[in-house]
């Protein structure tokens, strides 16, 4: 679909959005449009992006905080923090490699979409690092929500609400957010040849050790040499990551070497091997593989994700690697995207959600793209929708309404 | 104070029915759950904002999430407004009810329901109170991490209610990145899941939307809050300055250069007067403003962070440096600084400020906050959280003395539009409740304001639950 709209400034956004609430005419809401395909097909004569709503409009790194124009490229913060020795501590992953698209994403895409890495697991997610946010509403109004504060309480939290919701709510224009300093050294903990089970046993044990592990993943065989080369040990990977300063990081890491070498082969990877392997891991690299295959995330209790990927190779061809500990799995279908099974597993195991974040478009026509919500939630959901859109123009049909 | 807050008029078609109504709920809950005689009702009139009271229609003290619904289901009925309680320790008028209103306090709901290791969670009833997670937990290596100074009595449904802070939030967050799941009542008894064990949960953000609505968007009945393995080690460290602006620049300096302490607790002279008199910490009593920063890990890590500390400290021209040598001293550091509020009740009436400013802006309003203050012949203790910028003067003055108490309160909004202006909030973690109502305008535009009452009333469209707090009453859907 080519672009309609690229308003350079708010006013702008909020004219365009009246005159498309006036004339009832749907807009397709993206920034770079690198992860549009999240969520379900948007039904929209129209489309608007905030590319060129672009360029940080404040950034001092002795307050930890940043405000950029929601299109600025994340590229730009990136490199305007790393000068700075800082970064986004909820570790944004990178949806072009498995969605297969091109282009720049943006800062507000990634909040539009609540998107968070492994760390987040100590860090928090994406909604826990934005402290405030500009948008524009379905009647064109301009809304500050929030503010440039780390600890703010003042009136309704409306910057979660809208981190996350897919530009169905409104359309952000301005974020401000929490950054950090980049750890001064890092490296990663390798235990070999664990089942799934062992893998998650053995990240809870590391995780309630006082270490700050910042990263827990585990890499079943069928995927641990897309992310670690054979001159490692054999087997599936656990692998847990520790950062902070120098000291620390050595005294952790032979504290959590010690704990797992009676069990198993362990090998510590620097700093370099460990930015490399998370960065992987945050953008899924076995899975962005140029193929249509159905690609889900699920998120569930830690504890419950290897069981589900268990029952799952019962049923269906199924390759999966585990984050956060094992609650975050990442579930590429050989065929069919088999959304019911799943779904149901996943309620028996406990509850939690699963969401398709790649398929064909046939696929995609007929398979709810986000875990479908008890129905009371889902009403308020639908009202909170007709409070902020109620001409119902932003990315129709985007969260299945 | 007391004259210049209005709440909204009490329903009429609501007071006269008052006997029926009590009757009726007498009817839904079981014996002893209700509270409806004028002696029994008093304790409920206020809470840690003492500078209001009403006595409420009846207090009702469910046993059961069932039992909340219940109560919603029929107020909901007859429009009869609701006013949600945990522990009764809101700063800013949360908890206060009003004529009219039934009182749904949770203190019998106060079981703790799962403790999940594996997955590093528990599962809690509302009126459990904010310690005794951590208590119940602490063999085992674990805590819950936002520690409000009323955590000993302040209830997990309060916290959330307000999105409380706390002394050691610069390192862990604050309540709403701790918490991951409710169960929560809505105003016509509609008992709704948000969130669970999982660390995300499908759709809108419900659970970040309820948590700091000052109990405007339904009642909380229980929690799922995330637990962390608690440190090798802590070791909070004293350091005195002669002026307030060097340990302000000391504290952005700190921060500036990457060390993210778990805690950097800022106290004036006044404040460090009253607390060692209460606690007898050992605060050094010849510095104008003191530090109290805590670090964390192995005793390796400790000694490596604080001498990066101390050495921007020194740049500064700290005048003391003391290190707490045992548990028992670094206890002793915490409860000076936890108990300010408390101790400085004993001295004189105070309000307490709570907004927070970009950490660049802390000596400059530390400054004007005391030319304010000096300008209407107040006093003034200041104790806050440098770290994150969130500031508490607690502005001294007799509640007896109407005409002190007014300028107490226009100094205190004084201050709080300065922060604003400074870049930042009006409240940083104690709410807005009724006592910073009248200012959000300040904060925001109307339409600002006219967005989130519209979110209010997707959940509340009855506008029963808590309906005369954060939203000015001016300016107000008509209903």
């Amino acid at each position: 679909m080519s672009i309609d709209f690229e308003p350079t400034s708010e006013t702008d956004v909020a004219d365009i959005v009246r005159h498309a609430a006036e004339a009832g005419t749907p807009l397709a809401i993206a920034g770079g449009g690198t992860r549009s395909g999240l969520g379900n097909q948007v039904q929209a004569e129209q489309r608007l992006s905030t590319r060129k709503l672009s360029g940080i409009v404040s950034y001092n790194p002795a307050e930890m905080t940043m405000s950029a124009k929601a299109g600025t490229p994340m590229a730009e913060i990136e490199t305007a923090l790393s000068e700075n020795r800082q970064m986004l501590a909820f570790e944004p992953m990178d949806h072009r490699g498995v969605m297969g698209t091109r282009g720049e994403p943006s800062i507000g895409g990634v909040f539009a979409a609540n998107v968070s890495g492994p760390r987040r697991i100590i860090a928090g997610a994406a909604r826990d690092h934005l402290l405030g946010i500009r948008f524009v509403n379905g009647m064109g109004e301009a809304i500050k929500s929030g503010g440039r504060v780390m600890k703010n309480v003042t009136g309704l939290d409306l910057v979660k609400l809208l981190c996350g919701s897919h530009g169905t709510l409104g359309i952000l224009t301005e974020v401000t957010f929490k950054v950090l300093p980049l750890p001064p050294a890092a490296a990663t903990i390798v235990v070999f040849g664990l089942d799934d089970a062992q893998a998650a046993a053995a990240m809870a044990h590391a995780l309630a050790m006082p270490v700050e592990v910042s990263g827990a993943a585990h890499l079943p065989d069928s995927v641990r040499y897309r992310f670690i080369g054979s001159s490692q040990p054999e087997g599936a990977a656990t692998v847990l990551r520790l950062e902070g300063l120098e000291a620390s990081v050595a005294v952790r890491a032979e504290k959590l070497k010690a704990t797992f070498a009676s069990v198993a082969p362990v090998t510590i990877l620097d700093h370099k091997a460990t930015e490399t392997l998370w960065r992987d891991i945050r953008d899924v690299k076995p899975y962005a593989d140029g193929t249509q295959k159905p690609l889900w995330r699920v998120s569930v209790a830690p504890s419950a994700g290897q069981q589900l990927v268990a029952a799952l190779r019962l049923e269906t061809g199924v390759d999966a690697f585990y984050d956060w500990q094992g609650g975050l799995i990442w579930l590429r279908m050989e065929a069919d995207a088999e959304a019911d099974l799943l779904r149901r597993y996943i309620k028996g195991l406990g509850g939690g959600h699963a969401t398709l974040v790649r398929a064909a478009d046939a696929v995609r026509a007929v398979t709810p793209a986000f875990e479908p919500e008890a129905p009371a939630v889902a009403a308020l959901s639908a009202r909170l929708k007709e409070k902020f859109d109620p001409k119902g123009i932003f990315n129709p049909g985007k969260m299945g309404w | 104070m007391p004259e210049t807050i209005a709440f909204l008029e009490p329903k009429q078609s609501v007071l006269t029915r008052r006997d029926a109504i009590i009757e009726d709920l007498a009817d839904l809950l079981p014996e002893g759950c209700l509270i409806s005689e004028k002696r029994g009702l008093v304790p409920f009139e206020t809470d840690a904002f003492i500078a209001y009271r009403q006595v409420p229609l009846a207090v009702a003290l469910p046993e059961t999430t069932a039992q909340v619904a219940a109560v919603l289901k029929y107020c909901s009925r007859y429009g009869i407004p609701v006013v949600p309680r945990g522990a009764g320790t809101s700063l800013s008028g949360g908890a206060i009810p009003q004529s009219d209103a039934v009182v749904i306090g949770l203190s019998k709901m106060s079981r703790i329901l799962d403790i999940d290791f594996a997955n590093r969670t528990a599962t809690v009833q509302a009126g459990v109170t904010n310690i005794n997670i951590s208590e119940a937990v602490s063999a085992d290596g674990f805590f819950y991490a936002p520690d409000p100074s009323s955590q000993l009595a302040c209830t997990i449904g309060g916290n959330i209610g307000m999105n409380s802070g706390g002394a050691h939030c610069l390192k862990y967050g604050v309540t709403t990145n701790n918490l991951l799941g409710v169960k929560m009542v809505l105003f016509d008894g509609t008992i709704v899941d948000l969130g669970g064990k999982a660390l995300d949960a499908p759709g809108y953000d419900l659970l970040g939307l309820v948590c700091g609505s000052e109990g405007q968007l339904g009642i909380v009945t229980e929690a799922t809050v995330r637990l962390i393995a608690k440190p090798e080690g802590t070791r909070p460290v004293l350091f005195g300055f002669m002026s307030s602006e060097e340990a302000g620049s000391c504290v952005a300096e700190v921060i500036g250069s990457g060390i993210i302490p778990v805690a950097i607790e800022f106290m004036d002279k006044p404040a460090i007067g009253i607390c060692e008199a209460f606690a007898q910490a050992g605060y050094p009593m010849d510095v104008e403003a003191l530090l109290i920063v805590e670090v964390e890990g192995s005793e390796a890590e400790m000694e490596a962070m604080l001498a990066s500390i101390i050495e921007i400290a020194r740049r500064h021209a700290v005048a003391t440096i003391r290190e707490s040598q045992s548990a028992t001293e670094a206890a002793l550091i915490w409860k000076g600084r936890k108990s300010a509020f408390g101790a400085t009740g004993r001295i004189a009436d105070y309000i307490c400020m709570d907004g927070t400013v970009p950490l660049s802006q802390l000596s400059y309003v530390l400054k004007k906050t005391s030319e304010i203050i000096d300008g209407y012949g107040l006093r003034v203790a200041n104790v806050f959280h440098a770290g994150d910028g969130n500031m508490h003067p607690l502005i001294l003055y007799n509640i007896n003395d109407p005409e002190d108490a007014a300028r107490a309160e226009a100094a205190g909004n004084d201050i709080l539009r300065l922060c604003v202006d400074a870049g930042g909030c009006l409240t940083g973690e104690h709410g807005v409740g009724i006592e910073k109502r009248d200012l959000m305008l300040h904060q925001f535009t109307q339409v600002d304001l006219n967005q989130q009452m519209a979110a209010r009333a997707a959940f509340d469209p009855q506008w029963i639950m808590n309906p005369s707090k954060v939203f000015p009453l001016e300016g107000r859907p008509a209903a």
